[in-house]
């Protein structure tokens, strides 16, 4: 085996183990997010060994170092507890789990999929400035889209925030 | 190439934290001394031999290891013990990105003084920064305090906001040098620029030597507003005065490492340190040419030992090395000796102040640069075409 592919299956088997240990730290809230961290630094090691470098700098920022941190402000701030959440929320969460589990059983019992060969990646693929020019040539309406729906969301927190309270 | 990676990494550790760590906890300690006219630390000797207090962080460390080390009661024990691992590693790995001398050639052998050189290695810097809150948090929460659950707040809202406009501070540079790589910015500050190059005539008068009035291609003059956000941002990542209201000792006694005694409050101590010598060999990297030796281009110094004076070439390039590094840790020095001017002479923001200085000033100015930046790169290259 190739020291790729040793990597990636340390990191896949970390991604997925430290996923179940969130949901199986349910009751601690705080070591529920910190293991969500574990997954998305292990799934950005995965993206570095495909090659997609700005993809994976981006996972640990954003989501490793931004927004999971919010996660934490906010569990620490209300201190929360898993009974906090209404049992028939759980019931429907449990629903759609174990419906989301069974498909992915049967895919897995299917062979895979039988996804086809990994394909060669281009030269310079996944680097900053390839993905740049794709974004602000072929793909600038999406993200002049997505920045005036990040605008309407800011503009709606904040009215939000500044509502008088009665 | 393993061996050569693993050298340089060993190499630049035990520089950093073998060495400029420790003497810069007595730095600290000297400089408020001189700034506040005391004398400061001297008291710690061998046999009666002091050498100027520099035996200081020995005894630190002696101190620190043989105290005991308590997990308060309530506290989440396995998270209260790697908080501090956690708040002390991304400082620790940062450094593998930031270049400490040039790229040489050898014969055959082409030697890059950086241990690691990816093409988004800016990136990797902030990534690493990004992971530091989580070490800080961790150890707030844990210690089941409220002190210390306030004093990680504090810091991850903090740290959040102020890496926003750390993002922002420095693309005006990203688009100066076109790269995100450390080695390749360092290198395209390793030359000069004509201070008057649009034009040679001023008021009507023909300047002379108009030609020689050169400065060195550093960031700083091409981003100065770049600069000062970039230090500010970096200083309040790094949570110490002016920007310690995670520690605030008036109303947080010691914010979130509150409830740590021993090596472990020690190694939060350690990782701010080795932060600021992270902090001073980023600042050079980016905004003050790195390793390169001002108007004197690696070329240069090359052709004046080996030619010049005849040493040959190969004696030229290893010398060339020695002087490069030189000139790094000199600059580092310098931006060491910065930071601790500003955290001794300005007193503790007020946390509104702080965050209203992150997110109505710095960011707005910014994103105001980098549209400058654009604009004027725009100017300067449909000049030349």
């Amino acid at each position: 085996m190739t020291a790729p592919l040793v990597l990636f299956y340390l990191f896949a088997l970390l991604a997925a183990g430290s996923a179940v240990a969130m949901v199986a730290s349910v009751r601690n809230t705080v070591a529920s997010a910190m293991w969500l961290v574990v997954t998305m630094v292990s799934l950005a090691v995965i993206y570095v060994l495909l090659g997609a470098y700005l993809v994976a700098a981006i996972q640990i920022m954003v989501y490793g170092g931004a927004i999971v941190v919010l996660f934490l402000f906010v569990v620490m701030l209300l201190n929360l507890r898993s009974d906090d959440f209404g049992p028939g929320r759980q019931r429907m969460l449990k629903l759609a789990a174990a419906l989301l589990g069974l498909f992915a059983l049967v895919q897995l019992l299917r062979g895979g999929g039988g996804l086809p060969p990994m394909p060669v990646a281009p030269e310079g693929y996944g680097g900053y400035a390839e993905l740049g020019i794709a974004l602000y040539t072929d793909y600038v309406l999406l993200v002049e889209m997505a920045s005036l729906l990040l605008t309407a969301a800011i503009v709606g927190a904040l009215i939000l925030a500044k509502r008088e309270v009665n | 190439m393993l061996t050569v990676v693993l050298i340089k990494s060993v190499f630049i550790l035990a520089v950093i934290i073998g060495a400029i760590a420790p003497v810069i906890t007595w730095v600290e300690r000297k400089q408020s001394a001189v700034m506040q006219d005391r004398i400061g630390a001297n008291r710690a000797d061998i046999g009666g031999l002091t050498v100027i207090g520099l035996l200081h962080p020995l005894a630190d460390v002696f101190k620190l290891l043989s105290k005991e080390d308590v997990v308060p009661e309530g506290a989440n024990r396995v998270m209260h013990l790697i908080a501090p691992l956690i708040a002390a590693a991304p400082a620790i790995v940062a450094f593998a990105v930031i270049p400490y001398g040039g790229v040489y050639q050898f014969g055959d052998f082409e030697l890059s003084l950086v241990a690691a050189n990816p093409d988004w290695g800016l990136l990797y810097i902030f990534c690493i920064g990004s992971l530091a809150t989580y070490g800080v948090v961790m150890a707030g929460w844990a210690s089941n305090n409220n002190w210390s659950l306030l004093g990680g707040l504090r810091a991850s809202a903090q740290m959040i906001s102020y890496e926003v406009t750390l993002g922002l501070s420095v693309v005006g540079i990203f688009m100066c040098f076109q790269t995100l790589q450390l080695q390749d910015m360092a290198i395209a500050q390793d030359q000069t620029f004509r201070l008057l190059g649009f034009t040679d005539v001023l008021f009507g008068f023909s300047i002379p030597y108009s030609d020689w009035i050169r400065l060195p291609a550093w960031g700083v003059f091409f981003q100065p507003l770049g600069f000062l956000f970039f230090l500010t941002c970096i200083m309040a990542e790094n949570k110490r005065p002016p920007f310690d209201m995670p520690e605030g000792e008036s109303e947080l006694i010691a914010g979130y490492f509150l409830e740590y005694s021993g090596m472990r409050f020690g190694l939060f101590f350690m990782a701010e340190f080795i932060e600021v010598v992270v902090i001073a060999g980023l600042m050079t990297t980016i905004f003050l040419g790195g390793w390169a030796v001002p108007w004197a281009s690696t070329e240069s110094i090359i052709w004046f030992f080996g030619t010049k004076v005849g040493l040959g070439v190969g004696f030229a390039t290893g010398l060339c090395v020695l002087i490069h590094f030189a000139t790094f840790m000199a600059k580092v020095v310098v931006m060491i000796w910065v930071q601790m001017l500003m955290r001794w002479t300005l007193p503790r923001f007020r946390y509104d102040q702080m965050m209203d200085l992150c997110w109505k000033i710095i960011l707005p100015l910014s994103i105001a640069n980098i549209f400058v930046t654009g604009f004027v790169i725009l100017l300067v290259n449909g000049a030349s075409s």
